[in-house]
């Protein structure tokens, strides 16, 4: 191991030298070292002897508790004030085991008074291993009244033991409108890290989906503290300052209670979204999504059994269909990509194309079929809308070719969240070329660009996205997004402030008035016209609706392992979705509504007169007003 | 029960049974074992006789000692051959982290790893004077400028991807790591005075660019707690309090009335030695301070005696890094420095840092037993 480097020096010798100075720097950190340890202990005398006196003073009066207080959650309204979502005493009972003898006792004595589930017992069980021993555990929550009332009797047998009040969210309309209202839920881990602490102290719960959600940031409010004196055991004895929470914002949604209920009773057994929006200003009026749940059992936890319940649920509640719900528009697009023909200059209203019942294409040995088996015969613009006659479509779709479509279609909003700012709003899919490259890794075939004309392939939109592109429709061009807030009133002044009108965007700007006039009208008489697709709703009309029904194929079966196979139930399963959408009054547009009934089988006969039924409500409600 | 020292370079080595068969040296593992058993009582206290909590740290504490043992059978010649890739694995996770780390407590340091979470901050605080070691014992010492400028780089790069994430205690931890390894190595005075002089010229570039403001709140609430008396400055004073009260002889185990009505806050985890200073007053203080300066000493004795650069370099700047711990803890918990999130060692709840410490010890144990009988 002795080695010599270039200079000739003998390593060793180095090695000697490197380790002497080594060690002196050694030393010399030790004596660092020692110094400011001596630091420390010198520190520690000055608190500990100089200061004992001091601060054991300071400690003995050190008897004050900061007490977090949650804010009241501002209240949810429907747009005339009825209320949705407010807050409820609920009472709890609190064991502190600190400060009792005989737990075991004490809960058989509790459980004489009142009913103790075995899962009650656990979960406290379970708590207690994890809590400091005097810390109140929660035995039992929400106490009936008559369980309060035994306890408040019997409360002198139960030191220790108390009742303790606090409000909670309380969703007075059960399951009405929950799919915009959203609920509340206690707030998990992930959300931890994301909310402000020092706003949230106290705070248990916070808005999970819908208004509850989206609006959080109003609704919750700040939370404020409290300075309480204590005794040397801790327990509080009297409250010395406070500084205040400061509530949530109550807010006004858009939502019209009455028209909400219409909507989700029309649809009856079906699952299925109805959406209906104030063309005017974007106002979502009603957005109904069936099946619906009571959002109250997801406030407090809800149970495993039930919650595994809705999951296999083949028709699953928990799903927001009006947002989320993906579904082919069928021949509800028609009057799109009619729009898009004419203003594009790809025919005019007059040209006709004769329907046998079936479409080709030079060079490709396939039949395009029309849903009517031996054609429609000749058939111009309006012809093809009233009776949605698919070669028309066909035709025009060819001729418009798909990167036209695409951006006339996109203009409407298909293919993009409809930007209602409500959570997890879905956006659909509007096929383009560049999509079909980037989702499937192929280019476009020419079939595909005549299915997307009578809205089938690829295409996919949600009820939502249909409502708002019908009602851009309804206003020629002008786009304004639905929003679901109309206004909030600050709970601590009382004043209330609307909500400003975001300003609209037009979408085909300076086109010719006399495209959108064939287009309408051909929509008014697929209602109106004795050869209407949805003449059925025509009858005792007291105003106009412009409308276009639709029907979606159905592809495929629930693929869950829970679901059980009945033979009826398949049958029923692999119905045709009916649509509708539509607008009314027809020649000064007011209200746009989309309906998407699943497995409804025919859009004239089942979806049609769903929105009929809301548009009457919202006419019984705001009068009629006779445009003709 | 240890090996009588013999003076000079390349001196023979004395190894004990424990030392020469389970490469263990017995006075560090007996006050490893007596600081930890002092942890446990006094975290049964400062968790408010909570057994669950004590269960998971006696767990954390067995698979930290375990840990150690399976490090001190690793030679500092293995070590020392690892010691680049190691430097680069850790450096790579460090930028891995800022990338797609697992953000906590407003802070990104986690890389998540499916099995479990990992910080490679941590991995770091033994990387980085394991590589200024390397790199340093390549050459004679003293260090020349350009080695010294060398190994300021090898420190600045992790220290800064570790304060922008941020995380200023172990910032500083791995900084003053990598720093002590060229102070032992005999940096020269000149060079340590020129480098003072510019740190302190960059201190206002620091406070007005590079701090959050929540560091620099904590330092203006060590000048004046009382500031903000109930946010930032409560921690201090209510940890003053605690500790003041104790005075003497303390007020006896499981009565501290400080930490048990809750108003010492993160009393099981940073804060646990005000909850120890008020059980056990001065005296029990003066006796902990002891137990630490017993483990330095023997982490320093054993540099000393190493038979390489290497692992004399390594050895020396572990058993300091430990002291900056006891230091800082201690000295923030009492109000002499400003609140960087530092643990005292093998005391506070939680166990990344633990695993960390009892590696370093393992690799003193290595470096210590596996000295050759003849060194040549």
């Amino acid at each position: 191991m002795v080695t010599m480097d270039k200079n000739g020096h003998n390593r060793l010798r180095d090695q000697q030298k490197e380790k002497q100075l080594f060690t002196r720097r050694a030393f010399l950190a030790g004596a660092g070292v020692l110094g400011l340890m001596g630091l420390l202990g010198a520190r520690m005398t000055q608190l500990q002897v100089m200061g004992h006196q001091h601060y054991s003073t300071m400690s003995q009066s050190n008897r004050v508790k900061l007490v977090p207080v949650p804010p009241n959650r501002g209240l949810i309204h429907d747009r005339n004030g009825g209320v949705l979502a407010e807050n409820r005493p609920t009472y709890q009972l609190m064991l502190t085991p600190e400060q009792i003898k005989d737990i075991p006792a004490t809960l058989d004595g509790l459980s004489a008074i009142m009913q103790l589930e075995e899962r009650d017992l656990e979960r406290f069980h379970e708590q207690r291993l994890r809590s400091r021993r005097f810390d109140a555990i929660p035995v039992k929550f929400r106490l009936r009244e008559r369980e309060v009332a035994a306890f408040a009797i019997n409360r002198h047998r139960f030191p220790g033991v108390e009742v303790e009040a606090r409000l909670t969210r309380y969703y007075p309309q059960g399951s009405h409108a929950v799919h915009a209202i959203g609920h509340v839920g206690r707030i998990n881990e992930r959300e931890l890290t994301r909310i402000d602490h020092s706003r949230y102290r106290g705070s248990s719960h916070i808005g999970k989906a819908g208004a509850e959600l989206q609006f959080e940031d109003l609704l919750h409010g700040y939370s404020g503290l409290e300075r309480m004196e204590t005794n040397a055991l801790g327990r509080v004895i009297r409250p010395l300052e406070r500084q205040n929470p400061n509530p949530g914002h109550d807010v006004y949604l858009t939502i019209d209670s009455r028209l909400q209920r219409v909507a989700e009773e029309v649809l009856e057994d079906y699952t299925g979204a109805i959406v209906a929006i104030d063309t005017r200003n974007g106002d979502i009026l009603a957005l109904a999504s069936k099946p619906m749940f009571d959002p109250n059992l997801f406030v407090h936890g809800i149970d495993r059994e039930t919650y595994r319940h809705m999951q296999v649920n083949p028709d699953r509640p928990l799903f927001n269909r009006a947002l989320r719900g993906q579904y082919p528009p069928g021949s509800t697009i028609k009057p799109f990509v009619a729009l898009a023909g004419l203003d594009h200059g790809t025919m005019s209203g007059g040209d006709r194309v004769t329907c046998p019942g079936f479409y080709t294409l030079p060079g490709i040995d396939h039949r395009w079929r029309c849903w009517r088996r031996y054609g429609h015969g000749p058939m111009n613009l309006a012809d093809s809308i009233i009776q949605s006659c698919d070669v028309y479509f066909y035709d025009l779709a060819y001729r418009l070719g798909i990167d036209n479509m695409h951006r006339y279609l996109a203009g409407f909003g298909f293919g993009d969240r409809p930007g209602s700012g409500i959570p997890g709003e879905l956006a659909g899919i509007l096929p383009s070329r560049q999509w079909k490259r980037a989702a499937r890794g192929e280019g476009w075939f020419h079939g595909e660009t005549l299915i997307t004309g009578i809205g089938q392939g690829y295409f996919l939109t949600t009820p939502l996205q249909l409502a708002q592109a019908t009602a851009v429709l309804a206003n020629r061009g002008k786009v304004r997004p639905p929003r679901l807030i109309r206004a909030m009133r600050n709970s601590s002044n009382g004043e209330v402030r609307e909500l400003e009108l975001e300003a609209a965007e037009t979408v085909f700007s300076g086109r010719n008035d006399r495209h959108w006039d064939a287009v309408v009208d051909a929509m008014i008489e697929s209602v109106h016209g004795a050869r209407g697709t949805a003449r059925s709703i025509a009858a005792d009309l007291s105003y106009r609706i412009a409308g276009k029904t639709g029907t979606a194929q159905v592809f495929s079966l629930p693929q869950d392992d829970d679901y059980e196979y009945d033979p009826d139930e398949i049958e029923r399963r692999l119905r045709d979705h009916a649509l509708f959408n539509a607008f009314a009054p027809a020649k000064d547009p007011r209200i746009a509504v989309a309906v998407i009934a699943e497995n409804g089988g025919s859009g004239g006969a089942v979806a049609a007169p769903m929105a009929r039924e809301v548009m009457d409500a919202y006419f019984d409600i705001h009068g009629e007003r006779d445009d003709v | 029960m240890s090996s009588v020292p013999l003076s000079g370079a390349g001196s023979s080595a004395r190894l004990t049974f424990m030392q020469r068969h389970l490469h263990l040296d017995g006075q560090l593992m007996t006050a490893l074992i007596l600081l930890s058993g002092v942890g446990l009582l006094i975290l049964y206290s400062a968790s408010g006789e909570d057994m669950g909590e004590l269960q998971r740290q006696v767990f954390r504490l067995g698979l930290a000692f375990t840990l150690m043992v399976l490090v001190a059978q690793v030679s500092p010649d293995q070590l020392r051959r690892w010691t680049p890739w190691l430097f680069l694995a850790g450096l790579s996770m460090l930028m891995l982290v800022l990338m797609v780390g697992v953000v906590g407590k407003g802070a990104q340091r986690w890389l998540d790893l499916g099995l479990f979470r990992f910080q490679p901050a941590e991995l770091m605080k033994l990387a980085i004077p394991m590589m200024v070691a390397w790199f340093i014992s390549r050459r004679d010492l003293p260090p020349n400028l350009f080695q010294v400028a060398v190994a300021l780089a090898l420190i600045a790069v992790p220290t800064a991807l570790i304060v922008l994430q941020p995380d200023l205690g172990t910032a500083v931890l791995v900084c003053a790591s990598g720093f002590f390894v060229i102070f032992l190595a005999g940096l020269r005075w000149r060079i340590m005075l020129f480098a003072t002089a510019l740190i302190a010229a960059m201190a206002p570039i620091f406070w007005h660019f590079l701090m959050h403001d929540y560091q620099k709140r904590r330092i203006l609430t060590l000048l004046d707690p009382e500031r903000d008396p109930l946010g930032s400055g409560y921690h201090i004073i209510q940890s003053t309090i605690a500790i003041g009260s104790g005075g003497l002889y303390g007020k006896g185990w499981l009565n501290g009335t400080q930490s048990r009505l809750e108003f010492l806050p993160e009393r099981n985890t940073d804060f646990i030695f005000a909850v120890f200073s008020e059980e056990f007053g001065l005296v029990g203080v003066i006796q902990l301070l002891v137990l630490y300066l017993f483990i330095i000493g023997r982490g320093m004795y054993i540099a000393i005696q190493a038979q390489d650069t290497y692992s004399r370099l390594l050895a020396g700047s572990l058993a300091l890094t430990f002291f900056v711990y006891v230091f800082v803890n201690v000295g923030m918990v009492s109000g002499l420095v400003p609140v960087v999130g530092l643990p005292l060692p093998l005391i506070s709840y939680g166990g990344t840092s633990m695993v960390t410490l009892m590696v370093a010890f393992g690799i003193l144990m290595s470096v210590h037993t596996h000295r050759k009988l003849w060194a040549s």
